[in-house]
């Protein structure tokens, strides 16, 4: 017989591949970014919309400028683009939103290398950039439905996004101050997402929904967010002595969307379990430090881009001891 | 104690209740004269000479080796030098058989009376591991009893490899000789305790083995998770024993033997007509396989080729000696039969999957039944980083094939541990 394909063992792959894992990010972060849209409106779909589609034009020019393969087709450029478009509030100027993809893909990930060699996490970064850049355009939030008319509606930088920022994070733990009196909203609404924010971050029943879906069906490990969410609950209710506060801090900002998908990036986050979990304590540690002590609102992403930076070195110190393996001897 | 990692697949086993028939006498057979681990054996016979079953044409004085024996009787008509898989060239018998099966006059039983007759009978009979790595046999039997006491017999019957069923028909079809090759081996090596490791994948060979076993004490019947690599080595001896294994050691090290089920049941068999190994049985499926997919006893040195058109394949575009996971792909069906194959497998796709970048998915490491970090063993292998390969531990590495079986990105990173393991310099 002849022509046969001689190849070394396994002969067998697991159906499995980069798209798929991006498909099922996608689809695990759709709820979130449907109940942006729900409360945030049409001008929401289209920041998404705007971010996914520059994300992918800036891949495919990256990938064609530096003639190498084409990888458009693995979907990441989408999950950055959707990741970073539920990161910007609904009423971010499109230029804005361009801006910030260029930075995620062609800066953080395609100068790098490519999938896989970004040290940072695109979207992470990227938001970083636009917040400290276009911090009014970045801040100006806006309520709930405030598209329909039915609420009072308020688009500008005006006092209103003034206040919601001041909402945002920084007066929720301010030492002393009632949250209560402080935060115009239940905890069932922190829950659902109807409240001010980014437009894929504040629906917490979605965003535990997309993740436990990556857990369950293995994508993500659950040490990260676990241990980030965890860490930073913990600390907050020694802090804060207050259970509510806890919760209120838990369900605010960007912490569900960061905990289960930007600080389980693959890339920018280490490989093992246990490197996980110290990667998760040091995201909780150090937004809990922001968020308490910082003149900044709003510590999640600083966390996790701080944590990308020493994932090489978590890595080292969290290697896997192999099975049987003898110490070397030491001279 | 923790379960090790490893996969899930496809058992795909459709010939488990396929019974084993014989394989149609071939007109001519190859016989290389290296089908074991360790030295090759010089070729006793030349063109032209007569040879009878069971007459023994290949052996060594070297330690590690083990004699090869004529399948047929007939004629030899070349010594060819035969390209094997792993790229070595050795000398090949071809023999034309003449249809008659004359039995050679050396066959006889051999006379077994203590451990260094059973081993010298276990040398003669040419037995290397059925299993697939081919370990001459009577070189495992011959551990040091001072040094490495052994206290359990492990034998191994997991045969966790999808669509093999060889193991499994073997103790479905004569679970006597596997229990009476264990007692045999218990007997003559001082080995208290054996325990028959079956994946649970097998429960008609768990329920039977129990109940054949039902008055020996000596032999216990452990079902065992269905879990790939199940069946390797240091995998089987901690799931059955919860020894480790350590880097460098032997399985005796650790006061344990594994020996595969069929290669017991061999030693029963020989220890009873002192026909050395010439056939072996071995699965014949894959889906190239158009009809007759199942179990045969075939000669040693058949031609693949002759299997395949009995099994009606006529466009296969990969041919396995042993199974998808840890197989060996033939580059000419002309290639014969070993000692050591227990299946051929022929697949109509033969192409591997496209690679694309590392994602650091980390899926590597969870599944690596050894705790290793394929991911980062290819980055120390790409930067040439010696040492670092050497803290990974690249050399424990088994080659089961784990990683690049769940590598979402394709990367052959079992491939890259063998080559990562070449570059270490050896004492």
């Amino acid at each position: 017989m002849k022509g046969l394909f001689v190849s070394p063992s396994p002969h067998r792959a697991a159906d499995m591949s980069t798209s798929k894992i991006m498909l099922t990010v996608i689809i695990a972060l759709f709820p979130a970014a449907m109940a942006g849209c729900v409360f945030f409106g049409p001008r929401a779909a289209a920041v998404l919309a705007v971010c996914i589609a520059a994300c992918v034009i800036f891949e495919a020019l990256c990938r064609i400028v530096m003639k190498k393969d084409q990888t458009i087709g693995d979907l990441s450029a989408v999950v950055t683009g959707l990741l970073l478009g539920m990161n910007l509030p609904a009423t971010v100027p499109f230029y804005v939103a361009v801006i910030g993809s260029f930075v995620a893909i062609v800066v953080v990930k395609q100068l790098f290398g490519g999938i896989g060699q970004n040290f940072a996490n695109p979207a992470i970064a990227a938001r970083i950039v636009l917040m400290l850049s276009f911090t009014p355009q970045m801040s100006n939030w806006v309520k709930p439905y405030w598209y329909s008319g039915a609420v009072d509606a308020e688009t500008s930088a005006t006092p209103l996004a003034a206040e919601w920022l001041e909402f945002q994070d920084a007066t929720v733990y301010s030492v002393g101050t009632s949250l209560r009196k402080m935060a115009p909203f239940t905890l069932s609404e922190m829950f659902w997402g109807e409240t001010g924010g980014c437009i894929g971050e504040t629906c917490a029943a979605m965003l535990i929904l997309g993740g436990l879906f990556l857990i369950v069906i293995k994508v993500i490990s659950p040490a990260t967010p676990i241990a980030f969410i965890g860490s930073f609950a913990v600390l907050t209710l020694i802090y804060t002595g207050s259970l509510v506060e806890t919760l209120y801090g838990v369900l605010a900002g960007g912490l569900l969307i960061g905990a289960f998908f930007m600080a389980t990036d693959y890339a920018t986050t280490p490989l093992t379990t246990k490197g996980k979990v110290v990667f998760g304590i040091g995201c909780g540690l150090v937004t809990f430090i922001i968020r308490s002590f910082g003149s900044f609102p709003e510590g999640v992403s600083f966390s996790i881009l701080l944590m990308n930076l020493l994932t090489p070195y978590i890595d080292r110190l969290t290697k896997a001891s192999p099975f049987g393996a003898k110490k070397p001897v030491k001279s | 104690m923790n379960k090790l990692n490893g996969v899930h697949l496809n058992h795909n086993k459709g010939t488990k209740n396929c019974e084993t028939i014989d394989f149609p006498l071939p007109k001519s057979v190859v016989i290389p004269m290296s089908q074991h681990m360790g030295a090759p054996c010089e070729c006793l016979v030349k063109k032209g000479d007569p040879v009878t079953v069971g007459q023994k044409i290949g052996d060594t004085d070297a330690f590690m080796s083990a004699p090869i024996h004529s399948p047929v009787s007939g004629t030899v008509t070349d010594v060819i030098d035969f390209l094997l898989t792993s790229g070595a060239v050795c000398k090949a018998a071809v023999i034309e058989s003449d249809g008659l099966q004359i039995v050679c006059p050396d066959v006889k039983p051999p006379e077994i009376t203590d451990k260094q007759s059973l081993i010298a009978a276990v040398r003669e009979s040419g037995l290397t591991g059925l299993g697939g790595a081919g370990f001459p046999t009577h070189i495992k039997l011959n551990f040091d009893a001072v040094k490495t006491p052994v206290d359990t017999l492990v034998i191994n019957a997991a045969e966790c490899e999808p669509y093999i069923t060889s193991d499994f028909r073997e103790m479905m079809e004569s679970p006597m000789d596997v229990i009476e090759g264990i007692l045999l081996v218990q007997k003559y090596l001082g080995i208290p305790i054996c325990k028959l490791c079956i994946e649970d994948n097998k429960p008609e060979a768990i329920a039977l083995m129990k109940k054949k076993t039902e008055d020996i004490k000596s032999i216990q019947i452990v079902a065992l998770p269905s879990s790939y690599p199940q069946g390797a080595e240091k995998v089987i001896v901690y799931s059955a024993t919860g020894r480790i294994v350590a880097e460098g050691e032997l399985p005796s090290n650790q006061g344990v033997m594994v020996m595969n089920v069929s290669t017991a049941a061999h030693i029963y068999r020989y220890s009873q007509d002192g026909m050395p190994l010439i056939k072996r049985r071995l699965t014949i499926d894959g889906d190239a396989v158009t009809k007759n997919a199942g179990n045969y006893f075939v000669l040693i040195g058949t031609r693949v080729s002759e299997l395949l058109d009995h099994c009606g394949v006529t466009e296969a575009k990969k041919v396995l000696y042993g199974g998808p996971m840890m197989g060996i792909c033939l580059y000419d069906t002309d290639q014969p039969v070993l000692k050591n194959n227990n299946a051929i497998l022929a697949f109509k796709n033969g192409e591997s999957p496209k690679t694309t970048a590392c994602i650091r998915c980390g899926r590597c490491v969870r599944t690596c039944p050894l705790n290793l970090m394929p991911v980062m063993i290819e980055n120390a292998y790409n930067a040439e980083d010696v040492e670092e390969l050497k803290r990974l531990k690249v050399t424990l590495c088994m080659n089961c094939g784990c990683c690049s079986y769940a590598c979402p990105a394709h990367r052959p990173l079992a491939e890259i541990n063998q080559l990562a393991k070449a570059m270490i310099p050896r004492k």
